[in-house]
């Protein structure tokens, strides 16, 4: 696999680029914080003494424009890139979001329309190639309205229902999308909040989203419990979901 | 956050009106982790926004809690600006990572796990303050090399090693971890980043080395590999009938090999005082070793901390132990290959073993008493121990070699012995006394074990303490980096 990351610096995207580097996939890492990206690809070279250069360029999901130039690079690098897994996104609370208009308008900007766009430039890129793998973490806060998460679950709802249809369209031509739905997972963005029964490890996280990508599944609750809790929120009235603060 | 807090209130309403109906019961019940979940489900954010803050209370290996929070974040550089004090996996058992206000700022290290250089020629590696020594071994025994000293848990940080300067089963040859560290980058109570080394600000480094991480949050670590023949360990071990026969073992023990150390059974008296068990070991050569590479043990888990139901349960539980793993080692000697796990970590393949000591907690006393007040010293301190009534499953003794550079850092030469306590209203008393005899004998103990000791003791058993004190004017003179225990032992503060 030659893998492509956007926010392959931390958290899951961290675990993930790990796990990919240490079964001999060819890692290339886009991020917005040059000095993290320096340091996280001196971290896998470092984990695999006598392997490849881990490769890095710019990309910021606040600037389309650079898109297609961060793609080169990564393509430049790896001779044609086969997969792209994208974890980097905006999060900020429900309060802050409502506060803040501003704020909420480049929330939903970052997480739907530019990844929506960064995803446009990979499929054209994948297709032209006969197919490949795109992975894009959305979030089950996208799967229904909810109160606490109601903007920021807009926008990822938005972005499960692009991949959704991506996945529709294009599977036949090869393209395997996967959209990833994680619960809730220990990492810095929930280290102030008691984890729950079903909490995750990154790592776990990581391994999951590699066995639904070698298998080409389309769609991925991790962990594994979060789809029967999703699936019963799914299902919850209206009229419940109005009474209840979540 | 909010919703967190009004969601008893709210899900109270809504199981008034659902209990009615037994499915929505069902459907109510299994949903309410989720309304955490939602807050953080999202991915890594593209910029860096606040990190969160944690639990109210925060506690070292001894769980005895302590009110605070710790901000954990993968960028160590930027959050560590105006904090007090930086925490690693908190495995330290007294109050050295507590903070000494709950709104002082306390960084999470054990995010920032990145390698930032690996020389496998030279075997020379630099790495974020927050990796832990589980993961270097994991990674770096493969390639042949291995840490020159690891604590008796790898369940530990670089950072906390060298705050620390821990020391291992190998103390008499390599000293302290302190020694094979090559450079540290520091972010200094003024905010500014400084590296240090042996040469470079050789004052920091070696106020730093075993400083509990009061000179300077530890940002960065190089140190020094060692190389192994093989991945396996040759281990000898000895049955040893008392305490006068196990200083003269050791004696013989430490020329020849590399690493020893001792179990003592610390309940029984008279003339089986002091017995036990010495482990010698040594990196066995690749003709020793198994072929195969070692497996990654079976971890289990200590599921609960154990109630303390009966008048004194715990004494009785440690003499039974005690007498079991001493009578356990039925032939005289024995010797063999064994894992780096089993020689090094026997405990770690209990996590959370410190349940077993109840909901109270407990505590570790651990003591170094010179070569110069000889075997009568370590015979009397083991009397004092069992007439107080200090009983402790697991008491380990540990010949040391001679002091190292850093400033505060625990061993000398002589012998080490550490034992364990549950915590009890008579545990103040026991410690007092202990050190009262430990400050007679010109000895001293281990910041990092340490909860209960005062500080009028500790200046009177350590000559160095001003020289550290000083170290810390110059760099941090509003004694801005501070924890629970330096207010107790170094008056900073409160």
């Amino acid at each position: 696999m030659k893998a492509v990351l956007l926010g392959g610096t931390s958290g899951m995207g961290r675990a993930l680029a790990r796990q990919l580097s240490a079964r001999g996939d060819a890692v290339f890492l886009l991020g917005n914080e040059p000095a993290e990206l320096e340091r996280s690809a001196a971290d896998l070279s470092a984990r695999h003494p006598g392997g490849a250069a881990v490769g890095h360029a710019p990309c910021d999901l606040e600037q389309p424009a650079g898109f297609a130039a961060a793609l080169d690079a990564a393509d430049a690098a790896l001779g044609q890139f086969d997969t792209v897994i994208v974890t980097a996104a905006l999060f900020a609370s429900q309060a802050d979001l409502e506060r803040n208009h501003e704020l909420a308008r480049r929330l939903v900007t970052v997480n739907y329309a530019h990844t929506l766009v960064f995803c446009e430039h990979v499929r054209e890129r994948l297709l032209a190639r006969g197919g490949g793998r795109l992975t894009v973490f959305s979030s089950v806060a996208g799967d229904r309205g909810r109160k606490p998460v109601g903007i920021y679950g807009s926008s990822k709802a938005g972005l499960s229902v692009y991949l959704e249809a991506l996945d529709h369209k294009y599977h036949a031509d090869g393209l395997s999308v996967l959209c990833v739905k994680p619960g809730f997972v220990k990492t810095g963005m929930t280290a102030g909040l008691k984890p729950p029964p079903f909490a995750g490890e990154p790592e776990q996280v990581a391994r999951d989203v590699l066995r639904a990508m070698d298998r080409r599944r389309p769609l991925l609750y991790t962990p594994g419990m979060w789809a029967l809790v999703m699936l019963v929120i799914r299902l919850l009235p209206r009229f419940v979901m109005r009474k209840i603060g979540f | 956050m909010e919703i967190q807090r009004d969601l008893p209130a709210r899900l109270g309403s809504f199981r008034r009106t659902v209990l009615r109906c037994p499915c929505l019961y069902m459907i109510a019940k299994t949903s309410v982790p989720s309304e955490t979940a939602q807050l953080e489900s999202a991915p890594a954010p593209v910029s860096a926004s606040a990190p969160a803050s944690a639990a109210s209370v925060l506690s070292g290996w001894g769980r005895l809690p302590a009110p605070g929070k710790e901000l954990q974040s993968e960028r160590l550089e930027s959050v560590t600006r105006g904090a007090a004090l930086c925490r690693g996996l908190g495995r330290s058992y007294g109050d050295s990572s507590l903070p000494a206000q709950p709104s002082d700022k306390v960084v999470s290290t054990v995010l920032a796990d990145r390698l930032l250089a690996f020389d496998a020629e030279a075997g020379v590696l630099r790495a974020e303050a927050g990796l832990s020594l589980a993961e270097v071994n994991r990674l770096v025994t493969p390639q042949g090399w291995f840490p020159p000293v690891t604590p008796g848990t790898k369940f530990v940080t670089l950072g906390g090693m060298v705050a620390s300067d821990v020391h291992g089963k190998n103390h008499h040859r390599a000293g302290c971890f302190g020694a094979h560290v090559r450079s540290l980058r520091l972010r200094l109570a003024d905010d500014s980043i400084i590296d240090c080394s042996p040469q470079q600000h050789a004052d920091l480094f070696w106020a730093s080395v075993g400083g509990m991480g009061l000179l300077g949050h530890i940002l960065e670590v190089e140190f020094q590999l060692e190389p192994i023949a093989s991945p396996w360990i040759w281990q000898e071990s000895e049955r040893i009938g008392n305490i006068d026969e196990f200083l003269s073992a050791f004696a013989g023990t430490a020329s020849q090999w590399p690493m020893t150390m001792g179990w003592i059974d610390c309940v029984s008296g008279g003339s089986a005082l002091g017995r036990g068990i010495l482990i010698a070991g040594r990196w066995a050569t690749p003709e020793e070793a198994k072929p195969s590479f070692p497996a990654e043990p079976r971890k289990l888990t200590f599921p609960f901390p154990l109630p303390r139901w009966s008048p004194n349960p715990f004494t009785n539980l440690a003499h039974a132990f005690n007498v079991a793993y001493y009578y356990k080692h039925i032939p005289r000697q024995r010797r063999g290959i064994v894992s780096p796990e089993t020689f090094f970590y026997p405990l770690d393949a209990i996590l959370h073993w410190n349940r077993v000591y109840g909901s109270q907690g407990f505590t570790q006393f651990q003591c170094v008493l010179p070569r110069a007040a000889g075997a009568v010293a370590v015979r009397e301190f083991m009397v004092e121990v069992t007439r107080l009534g200090g009983a402790s499953p697991v008491c380990v003794i540990k010949d040391c070699g001679p002091e190292g550079q850093g400033l505060l850092s625990f061993p000398l030469e002589g012998t080490s012995i550490a034992i364990d306590m549950a915590v009890t209203s008579d545990t103040q008393r026991i410690v007092d006394r202990l050190n009262d005899f430990v400050i007679a004998a010109g000895g001293r103990i281990y910041l990092t074990k340490d909860r209960f000791t005062r500080a009028e003791h500790f200046r009177a058993m350590e000559p160095r303490l001003p020289r550290f004190l000083a170290a810390r004017e110059q760099w941090d003179p509003g004694r801005k980096l501070r924890s629970a225990q330096s207010v107790r032992l170094f008056g900073d503060r409160a």
